[in-house]
């Protein structure tokens, strides 16, 4: 865990003075680690998701993909139900049973990932194992992997960390420089950024995930990890731990940032500042002239972030530092330091930052603060409409593509759009 | 274990919350993990709630497991106490709690709460949130009733008010039209000059609940929520219910005549405006039944219509689907298990097998099988209609944000009826509209996929995703032309052979399709242009039973003669 750090100081970011940290602890309204599957299928396109839980789990997952994928989905959920609690049904070769009819349905799936949850955890179903024993049935043809999703271990977005960590010793070693961008971004992003790396000379790249399970980076020593999402943080310290080297950046949300992104990239293949230059400048000129309509419309407005998905932290800073919004709090479900060391040394000094959460007492705080636009969760979006806030709920930025130049007015937009739609109604 | 893709129903503290959530000062206290709070969502978002469930969760974490994970129990129920002042508290647990064993209901007790504290067993890895909904009810009931339960023989007071008054059980939030259908028996018993004493639950309060012994019978308007309750009070304390539910013109009449006769009111006045058996708008308050008789609907007539859905809405639509509608219902079902038997009993009144299961792939080939043209269902089958190109009506929950119109829009009474007519015609070719589209198959405008001109946007998607095909037949066209105009020209219309060939088949007696295997028969071209001639929504059926006579008949290559011979053989 130490290297993380050790990096982002040998790129002379500032670790700032610990912010203040409110820290809190009650009902939490955020959802669990599952969640990640609903983007995680889509991204992976020979990958299936198996849920190992209960009826709740494969109501959450309908309920947070809004059963609106008319496609068939690549997740399913294996229930457990009380002859499986009593012992009367072998976990084993129920899963086994299981595994097998679906993979006979879905022979285009190279991957499954046997997921676990709050009652597998708590009943102790032990998916490694089981993911071990399919193997050796399932091999070559398909490979099975297990992680877990569960709420009572992990948050909405430590889903895909979860996930990807549990591919990383299935990844080949090389000794070859090159670069690994880690997360999960849309395949849109996916492709301006390799143009951009090609341009800047900086290559070979990969992204993990990548859009087929079975495609696999390979990691190493000479291996340079550039990070495009903040929640993945034990899968950055397993790839470390495989010889790789993270860089310290701001995350790619905004234009400025997706700068400094690039040019951590760039300091690492000795790229010409010229050519830097020549490549990102006309990037840059349209980002903000397509963010400029936005910034009249965000400057000066008071933004309350309650935790979700990770990305509030990053998120003030392009808002407050790109958009001149105010920053009333930005709550966070959990604080990895190293992962947003970046970050949070561009937050102004007397930034509120709140870990965990109480939600009635955050709501307190809403109530009391008064924000223009407080960013949530969809239990909470209509209430707080109803009480007279204007809301924009959070599972937007996770399902929509906001990394990149192109995407910086895009991004720019979920947030002014509930203030133009507000302006507009004369209700 | 049992695979799932998408669920039907959620587990039963789902049921709970909509309880609690359809009423107003009570509380329900879930010991929970972190992620089970998804739920508030589909409160707030699915049905557009302007309020949080009133629904606390414990949200506890693996670290806790190891430590005292009934003191966050504890403290969350004094927290929810405080902050909410509810009148009456609800204390349940998650699938994942039940686990642990905390028993939050019996802490609960302990706590010295000064108001009705109501523990909730629900137990998710066998019940569903149905059943949950159902067992919130009468336990919520139960515990506010207790100081009022008569010794058992007492006779019922007799009646004090000059009305008669009814209770309204079972409404909740999250329900199938339960909003308007609430106003629309309101106004009917109105009609009748019988009061509505509570509804229960949805906006009601304890002190609601508490008022129930005071009507003089009980509505059982949604008994997959209602039922055990209403059985309870009949038991408990002499209290009759209903058991006719009022969807369709046939069943609301029914209804008023029930209702009548348990109210010990006269029902002739609002009873001599129907008309059953004649023809006139005003045969009814209704329109349904002059709309249906409009020769405008003719071309409804015999529509093969699929419906899976909750017991209550399945059965009911079944009826008016063949009686009032005039469609042939050809697949009745439910993931209803509770309530089986009346699907089973209704199905057979079908000539059909009931299909009793909540496993949505198995929905979705008995749908394939059975190839209908319209689909009543859930927003399940709303999803598997779109992927099978069949025509679909959301009748029953679980409901998607569609489903929750702001327009007045009940399904019960008479002007539900008039709501259904208007629903299950929307989605289908208009009568027209069909005959042009099988008489003149070859217009290149006429594809596969083109749905009702009135559904423009459709309309849209369907011309893209057909451009290939569409294409595909006008080269077809140039290749032949003068064979096709005469084969065309001594067909006799395509629907006669579709008709036959489905005839006597319905969903349970389909035989598995016929995998492509080596021993396949192969469509010769001509056979193939043939049954391109046959219309979509059945075409696959044909396909199936040609290749299934081909094969027994030891047929090799299909030919337009095979074709016609299979409709002979199956059309028998």
């Amino acid at each position: 865990m130490s290297d993380l750090s050790a990096v982002a100081r040998s790129v002379e970011v500032p670790l700032r003075k610990a912010l203040p940290v409110l820290k809190e602890r009650g009902q939490r309204e955020v959802f669990c680690g599952l969640t990640g599957i609903v983007w995680l299928h889509r991204k992976m396109q020979d990958a299936f998701f198996l849920v190992v839980g209960s009826r709740t789990c494969a109501h959450l997952m309908q309920s947070a993909a809004g059963v609106m994928i008319f496609a068939e989905p690549r997740f399913g959920t294996a229930i457990l139900t009380d002859r499986d609690l009593a012992g009367l049904a072998d976990a084993g070769d129920e899963l086994d049973r299981i595994c097998v009819t679906l993979l006979e349905r879905r022979p285009d799936i190279t991957t499954l990932f046997l997921v676990g949850s709050c009652p597998s955890e708590v009943i102790k179903l032990d998916l490694d194992k089981a993911a071990e024993r399919l193997n050796t049935r399932l091999l070559p043809k398909v490979r099975v992997l297990s992680y877990s999703g569960s709420g009572i271990e992990s948050t909405f977005t430590q889903g895909e960390d979860n996930a990807l960590k549990a591919m990383i010793p299935l990844l080949p070693h090389s000794e070859e420089k090159q670069l690994l961008v880690v997360g999960c971004v849309a395949d849109i992003v996916e492709d301006q950024f390799r143009r951009c790396f090609d341009q800047l000379g900086i290559g070979p790249v990969s992204f993990f995930p990548a859009r087929r399970a079975a495609d696999l980076p390979s990691v190493g020593p000479n291996t340079v990890l550039l990070l495009a999402q903040p929640f993945n943080g034990e899968t950055v310290r397993a790839l470390i731990a495989r010889g790789a080297t993270a860089l310290s950046a701001p995350y790619p949300l905004g234009a400025d940032a997706t700068t400094a992104w690039l040019a951590a990239a760039a300091a690492q293949w000795n790229v010409d500042a010229a050519l830097f230059d020549t490549v990102t400048r006309p990037l840059v000129e349209r980002a903000n002239k397509g963010l400029a309509k936005y910034r009249t419309q965000l400057v000066g407005k008071k933004l309350f972030l309650m935790p979700d998905s990770q990305l509030e932290i990053p998120l003030a800073r392009f808002l407050h530092n790109e958009m001149g919004m105010e920053l009333i709090e930005v709550g966070t479900p959990y604080l990895d330091r190293q992962m947003v060391a970046a970050e949070l040394a561009l937050l102004p000094e007397s930034t509120l930052i709140s870990e965990g959460q109480h939600v009635e007492k955050q709501l307190d705080r809403v109530r009391a603060a008064k924000p223009d636009i407080t960013v949530c969760g969809l239990g909470l979006a209509n209430p707080l409409e109803a009480e007279g806030f204007t809301t924009k709920w959070s599972i937007e930025l996770v399902f929509t593509p906001i990394q990149g130049y192109d995407q910086a007015a895009d991004l720019a937009e979920i947030f002014a759009r509930p203030l133009d739609r507000r302006a507009r109604l004369k209700l | 274990m049992q695979l799932t893709l998408w669920t039907y129903e959620g587990p039963p503290h789902v049921g709970a919350m909509r309880i609690a959530a359809a009423m107003r000062g009570v509380h329900l206290v879930l010991h929970a993990p972190q992620g089970d709070t998804y739920a508030d969502l589909l409160f707030t978002m699915i049905e557009r709630n302007d309020r949080r469930p009133p629904v606390t969760y414990t949200t506890f974490q693996a670290r806790d497991l190891g430590g005292d994970t009934a003191n966050l129990v504890k403290a969350a129920i004094s927290d929810a106490y405080e902050r909410f002042s509810p009148q009456a508290l609800l204390v349940g647990e998650s699938c994942t709690a039940e686990l642990i064993q905390d028993q939050p209901g019996a802490l609960a007790r302990g706590m010295g709460i000064p108001v009705p504290v109501v523990p909730l067993e629900l137990p998710s890895y066998s019940k569903k949130e149905n059943w949950g909904a159902a067992e919130t009810l009468y336990q919520l009931t139960r515990a506010l009733l207790a100081d009022r339960i008569p010794a058992p023989g007492t006779p019922r007071p007799a009646r004090r008010a000059e009305r008669p008054s009814a209770n309204i059980l079972g409404p909740t939030k999250l329900g199938f039209r339960c909003r308007d259908d609430v106003v629309e028996i309101t106004r009917l018993l109105g009609q009748l000059g019988i009061d509505v004493n509570a509804v229960i639950p949805l906006g009601a309060s304890p002190e609601d609940i508490k008022r129930i012994p005071d009507a003089d019978f009980n509505i059982d308007l949604y008994p997959e929520i209602s039922r055990v309750t209403s059985s309870w009070l009949q038991r408990t304390f002499g209290i009759p219910h209903t058991t006719v539910i009022p969807m369709g013109v046939r069943a609301t009449r029914e209804f008023v005549a029930e209702v009548a006769k348990l109210a010990g009111v006269d029902a002739s006045a609002v009873l001599a405006r129907e008309h059953p058996g004649e023809a006139s708008l005003d045969s009814s308050q209704s329109r349904l039944p002059w709309y249906s008789r409009s020769v405008d609907s003719t071309y409804l007539t015999g529509k093969r219509v699929f419906i899976f859905a909750d017991a209550t809405h399945a059965v009911a639509a079944a009826r008016i689907a063949r009686d009032e509608m005039g469609f042939t219902v050809v697949g009745l079902g439910t993931y209803s298990r509770e309530f089986a038997r009346d699907v089973r009993e209704a199905a057979a009144s079908h000539g059909l097998t009931a299909l009793i299961t909540d496993d949505y792939l198995e929905v979705e080939k008995a749908i394939a099988e059975a190839a209908p043209e319209l689909v009543l269902g859930t927003q399940m089958e709303r999803h598997i209609s779109k992927r099978l190109g069949i025509a679909c009506a959301v009748i029953s929950t679980p409901i998607h944000v569609q489903d929750a119109p702001a327009r007045y829009s009940p399904v019960y009474g008479f002007e539900g009826a008039n709501v259904i007519f208007d629903t299950w015609v929307h989605p289908l070719v208009m009568g027209l509209e069909e005959h042009l589209l099988q008489m003149f198959r070859e217009d290149f405008e006429f594809h596969d996929n083109a749905v009702a001109s009135h559904l423009p946007n459709m309309a849209k998607v369907a011309n893209v995703a057909a451009a290939a095909p569409s294409a595909a037949a006008s080269v077809e066209a140039m290749v032949a032309p003068a064979e096709n105009a005469v084969v065309a020209a001594a067909l006799p219309p395509a629907q006669a052979i579709t008709a036959a060939v489905s005839a006597n088949e319905s969903i349970t007696t389909t035989a598995p399709a016929p995998t492509n295997t080596v021993s396949t028969p192969v469509w010769t071209p001509d056979g193939e242009r043939e049954l391109q001639k046959i219309p979509f929504f059945v075409r696959g059926k044909a396909r199936r039973n040609t290749e299934r006579f081909a094969k027994e008949q030891g047929v090799a290559a299909i030919t337009v003669e095979t074709l016609y011979d299979a409709k002979a053989h199956f059309g028998r």
